[in-house]
């Protein structure tokens, strides 16, 4: 019994991970600019695909092993998969922003962004799947009847990792204090020299590239990679994200966890299609008794 | 004299027209189909423009008040009225088909409107990005439920519906569909033009610009806001009967988040708050799914980048908030549509 509670737990933790990396973009996007910035679940799956080049690449072309691989795939892929991110926002949001068209023109423009970014992928590289390949031996362990590989480990242990060093930077570095006095005043912020633009620039990137990380990390756990991966997960990821608290980096990695505790509880304990049921009817039950999140702080709106 | 009538002069000679020249099979069924499918968009976009536009929420998950109605229609019509591996022998004669086939779209669309409650109750303390995740989730609660119920299909879909507009078409031959579908988009329109002009409606207009000031004078917001939900859900619940009956078959899968983002993109394409301007947008972005047909997969690389082209050129939409009458004051005269 307890074995299967740790086993489920540790499953959590790796599929919450996840979860985790995508909603921390979702949430640094959302607390700078309060834009929801819904291509990010396919800047997830853009992140996947350019891992699963870099790394084909790196393993057959130059014929490098697969720990040395996997050292180079990490930061070519956070590096392209954030100039992706940064892309979007040059071409699609900034204009807009300059504009000073309404958030939902913007919104608008971020789901639309999010479909091109699928359906180009798919009319270039085909509806086949594509298989990733293994970079590192999975291995096995057995702690007392709990089976874990060291992939999942290293997933969660990324996570962390993420989350510990987002929230050094937000909340320690002059770029995060930059970040928070634009979200609480984004016209009074350029009066003060700093950049506006390269702030917002320097958030798509950290929130891109963790993406592109979790991307690879998705892949080598789940090797097949299709277009639409990154559609359900985004989607999912925002609402934990807001149910964690959208804007706050603590939020969105609670909420990423929490979302992927229910949804393994559920698979563990109930039929796997009732997922989503179960999973989305606790969110809105959490939303309908604390409307702001989990660590959301309720605004008290001035007349 | 031409004031008062004419918009009513106008919608019956365009329905005669298109329904005279489906009796005659001038067109094909293709186009018949083209036509009936705009009719359901329109009624889609309208509503999900009342929610939208005039109150200023942000749901993206009107998809799933549709798959609402879409099953409740069909399964009650098939249960009354057709012979079906899951409900056996019809209850009713399907003489009665007919008659009982608006009430079976209503029914539908009650059933919707009762779904709307799932987003409407939580609306009262929640609104903006919170309420959008809200309607997200609604879309996949119905979603899923739908899929898990095995007897009714389950994520296979459900089918029959065929054989009730058959016998429609065997009490007196006429194109029903397309009258059906034609008389339902009218109602629809009309009714969000009743709801949104009468005195009413203005509390929905105040709610969009400011909630707190609208509370204080003395507008019941919470009252507001159920009803205009359950409209609203309950109108995309019209549209999902419809939309079942014209295919002939459902599936959940067919009422996704994208079904919804496709409803968005009519109602910001038309412009918030502007009913005229949903109503053109849905006609146009119908014959431009059917133009872009040919390009296949491409065709959802070229729609998206017209989106992000018109946001970055006119973020406002077709008609922005306007009506037609704003936009050409001289129509004014022409007509009057209340």
């Amino acid at each position: 019994m307890l074995e299967s509670i740790i086993q489920n737990l540790i499953n959590a933790l790796q599929w919450g991970s996840f979860y985790a990396l995508i909603a921390l973009g979702y949430t640094l996007v959302y607390g700078v600019l309060t834009l929801i910035n819904f291509a990010h679940g396919d800047v997830f799956m853009v992140g996947a695909y350019i891992a699963f080049f870099v790394a084909t690449f790196l393993l057959s072309a130059l014929g490098l092993p697969g720990w040395a691989a996997l050292a180079l795939c990490i930061p070519l892929t956070m590096i392209l998969t954030s100039l992706v991110g940064v892309t979007l926002e040059r071409v699609a949001y900034r204009p807009l922003r300059k504009k000073g068209a309404h958030r939902l023109y913007v919104v608008i423009t971020a789901l639309m962004c999010g479909l091109i970014l699928e359906h180009a992928n798919l009319a270039l590289l085909g509806a086949s799947r594509k298989a990733f390949p293994p970079l590192i031996d999975v291995q096995v362990y057995t702690v007392g009847g709990v089976t874990f590989t060291n992939l999942k480990i290293a997933v969660i242990v990324t996570a962390f990792l993420v989350f510990l060093f987002l929230h050094w930077v937000v909340t320690r570095t002059r770029v995060g204090m930059a970040m928070r006095a634009i979200s609480y005043d984004k016209f009074a912020v350029p009066l003060m020299g700093i950049p506006l633009d390269q702030i917002i620039v320097v958030t798509f990137v950290l929130g891109s590239g963790f993406a592109g990380l979790a991307g690879l990390l998705f892949a080598m756990s789940y090797p097949v990679l299709e277009p639409y991966m990154g559609a359900l997960i985004g989607w999912k990821a925002f609402i934990a994200a807001v149910v964690g608290g959208i804007g706050d980096i603590r939020g969105a990695f609670l909420g990423g966890f929490l979302l992927g505790a229910v949804e393994i509880m559920v698979v563990a304990f109930f039929p796997s299609t009732f997922r989503d049921l179960i999973a989305f009817t606790v969110l809105l039950a959490i939303l309908t008794w604390k409307p702001t999140g989990l660590f959301g702080i309720a605004k008290t709106t001035k007349i | 004299m031409l004031q008062r009538y004419s918009v009513h002069l106008t919608l019956g000679l365009v329905g005669g027209a298109i329904i005279y020249s489906a009796y005659q099979e001038y067109l094909s069924l293709y186009i018949m189909s083209v036509l009936m499918f705009m009719g359901v968009n329109v009624i889609l976009s309208t509503s999900l423009n009342l929610v939208n536009g005039y109150m200023g929420e942000f749901s993206c998950g009107h998809a799933g008040f549709m798959c609402v109605g879409a099953y409740v229609s069909s399964l009650l019509g098939v249960w009354l009225f057709a012979r079906d591996k899951v409900f056996g022998a019809p209850l009713l004669d399907p003489e009665y088909a007919l008659y009982a086939f608006p009430l079976l779209i209503i029914a539908g669309g009650v059933a919707a409107a009762l779904a709307g409650l799932l987003v409407a109750i939580p609306s009262y303390k929640t609104r903006g990005d919170y309420l959008a995740i809200i309607t997200i989730a609604a879309n996949y609660i119905i979603i899923s439920t739908i899929e898990n119920i095995g007897a009714i299909g389950g994520s296979r879909g459900f089918m029959g519906m065929k054989r009730l507009v058959n016998s429609m078409e065997d009490i007196a031959d006429l194109p029903w569909m397309p009258i059906w579908v034609f008389a339902f988009t009218v109602f629809c329109v009309w009714l969000m033009r009743r709801y949104v002009s009468s005195t009413f409606g203005k509390g929905v207009t105040a709610i969009c610009q400011d909630e707190v000031a609208a509370e204080i004078m003395s507008v019941n917001t919470n009252k507001i806001k159920t009803i205009t939900f359950m409209l609203s859900s309950g109108m995309a619940g019209i549209g999902g009967g419809l939309f079942a009956y014209i295919l002939g078959y459902v599936n959940p899968g067919s009422f996704n988040i994208l079904k919804s983002t496709e409803v968005l993109v009519m109602v910001y394409l038309g412009g918030m708050g502007s009913l005229s301007g949903s109503v053109l947008s849905a006609i146009l972005f119908t014959i431009l799914l059917e133009l872009l047909r040919p390009l296949q997969i491409i065709k959802w690389i070229v729609i998206p980048l017209l989106l992000i082209i018109l946001m970055q050129f006119r973020p406002e939409g077709i008609m922005g908030n306007r009506e037609l009458g704003d936009l050409f004051p001289r129509l004014k005269k022409y007509y009057r549509f209340k």
